[in-house]
């Protein structure tokens, strides 16, 4: 321990009040990430459920909002939402201002809105090439639509659409470093700032660059557990 | 009507670059992808653990940190050896890392690695008896390559090349905060000028939106075209 407060001693750039900020940004990093996944999940199951619904003020909605969502960049997006909604016409009178005006929120809303359009086109397609078997099946057994869905379509869906919803995860992760643009100190931001500080662009950047091959690799590596697990009736028998 | 104050010409313009960023970033990247995936596919161990290097390292990391890493990280590097030019040899001029240039070779850097990754898998799913015949045909390599390989590989590329381009377009956006005048940027700017976000900003999306709706055309052509002889495209 003594060595090691030594070591942080010697060193321009890692010692304990960057250290320190580069913790509150991988913080502030984890919380954007994990609340959009959670709240994206929560907001995209019904409309990819529904998004191929018959009636079409229903699913061209859903498609108008997937479409613009996934065919704009994210950057593009987090400015319309982090300028556009100070702009709203009495809106610094009404008790949203208090979540808008600070950076987090509209950041955690374009976030939100981004992955749920992602994760939407997922879950339909996961939903989508349910063998139709399985559905007559079900039918036949005299189940409800409700009751099909829960016991039959959602649960296979959930282990086609996982290899590319791990794919989503990664990729907001990544995306998450745009946070830094609108002020927030992620762990970019917290890059950027260290940079702006000692001008250290290699110290800087390739230290939060391990940092988030390190949360990729793990992110990886629990999703291929998480696919063996519910795949385990899929594997060849080993013996 | 739409009033952009002023800006539109602006706004225009900085449309055009980010096609002339995407579209240098594209040629970029489809190279190195090549030369990335015949690396991962050859025998030499060397070439295959440096291409495996690059694209997996270059995917666990986030575009914009990879960015500012070669746009900073790459103008100190370059002071570094003009300074050194200058204490050797008294040679005196300054390189300098614009962002059009860190943008471009940041965004090529980055996708080629995930066009390796396509390419790799394409070329994978053609036939080892394809290649076979080729050489009881006495095709050198090369010919191997251009002849049967290569368009046959295109086939199986097409749909990863194509959604890879699509993301790209979309990344190009991430040059406007090193400082690039891309659309993104100049909207951005207008948008704080005259404090209307959506004036110029929807547009901007509306852009993107309409550059996606032409890749997916040109797209379907190309894959019809390398699905020839394959019944249905």
């Amino acid at each position: 321990m003594d060595s090691l407060i030594a070591l942080l001693d010697n060193n321009d750039i890692f010692n304990v009040t960057t250290l320190l900020h580069y913790w509150s940004g991988f913080v502030t990093t984890i919380q954007l990430v994990f609340l959009s996944l959670i709240i994206g999940l929560i907001i995209a199951v019904p409309l990819g459920i529904l998004r191929d619904s018959k009636n079409p003020l229903i699913s061209k909605p859903i498609w108008a909002y997937v479409y613009f969502f996934r065919g704009t960049p994210l950057l593009v997006q987090l400015y319309l939402i982090y300028y556009g909604t100070a702009q709203i016409n009495g809106i610094q009178d009404t008790i949203f201002w208090h979540i808008l005006s600070e950076a987090f929120y509209p950041c955690l809303i374009a976030f939100v809105l981004n992955t749920a359009a992602y994760t939407t086109e997922i879950v339909r397609g996961a939903i989508r090439s349910t063998p139709k078997g399985e559905i007559e099946a079900a039918k036949a057994y005299g189940m409800s639509w409700r009751l099909r869905m829960r016991r039959i379509v959602l649960p296979s869906a959930l282990r086609r659409g996982l290899p590319a919803y791990a794919n989503e995860v990664i990729f907001m992760l990544h995306a998450s470093s745009i946070a830094s643009v609108v002020t927030i100190v992620d762990l970019t931001g917290a890059a950027r700032d260290i940079y702006a500080r000692y001008y250290a662009p290699f110290e800087a950047f390739l230290f939060v660059a391990a940092i988030y091959l390190c949360v990729t690799f793990t992110l990886i590596f629990i999703f291929r557990k998480l696919e063996n697990r519910i795949m385990a009736h899929l594997q060849p028998l080993s013996h | 009507m739409l009033d952009l104050h002023g800006y539109g010409p602006s706004i225009f313009e900085g449309a055009i670059l980010t096609i002339e960023v995407a579209i240098l970033s594209l040629i970029l990247a489809l190279a190195l992808g090549m030369l990335g995936a015949l690396a991962k596919l050859s025998q030499n161990p060397i070439p295959r653990f440096i291409a495996t290097v690059y694209t997996t390292v270059i995917r666990g990391v986030p575009d914009l940190v990879l960015m500012l890493l070669i746009f900073f990280g790459g103008q100190m590097l370059m002071n570094m050896f003009s300074d050194w030019l200058y204490e050797q040899f008294d040679i005196d001029i300054f390189f300098n890392i614009n962002e059009f240039v860190a943008g471009v070779f940041t965004i090529g850097f980055i996708f080629g690695a995930y066009m390796a990754e396509t390419f790799r898998g394409a070329f994978q799913s053609v036939h080892q008896g394809q290649i076979e015949a080729g050489l009881a045909y006495g095709m050198t390599k090369r010919q191997i390559f251009f002849r049967i390989s290569f368009p046959q590989m295109m086939r199986h590329a097409l749909p990863g090349l194509g959604n890879n381009w699509l993301v790209m377009l979309k990344t190009t956006a991430l040059v406007s905060i090193i400082g690039l005048a891309d659309m993104v940027r100049l909207a951005s700017e207008a948008a704080k000028a005259v404090h209307e976000p959506f004036t110029f900003l929807i547009p901007v999306a509306g852009v993107y939106l309409a550059l996606t709706a032409v890749s997916e055309w040109i797209l379907k052509r190309l894959e019809i075209k390398y699905s020839a002889g394959l019944g249905s495209a």
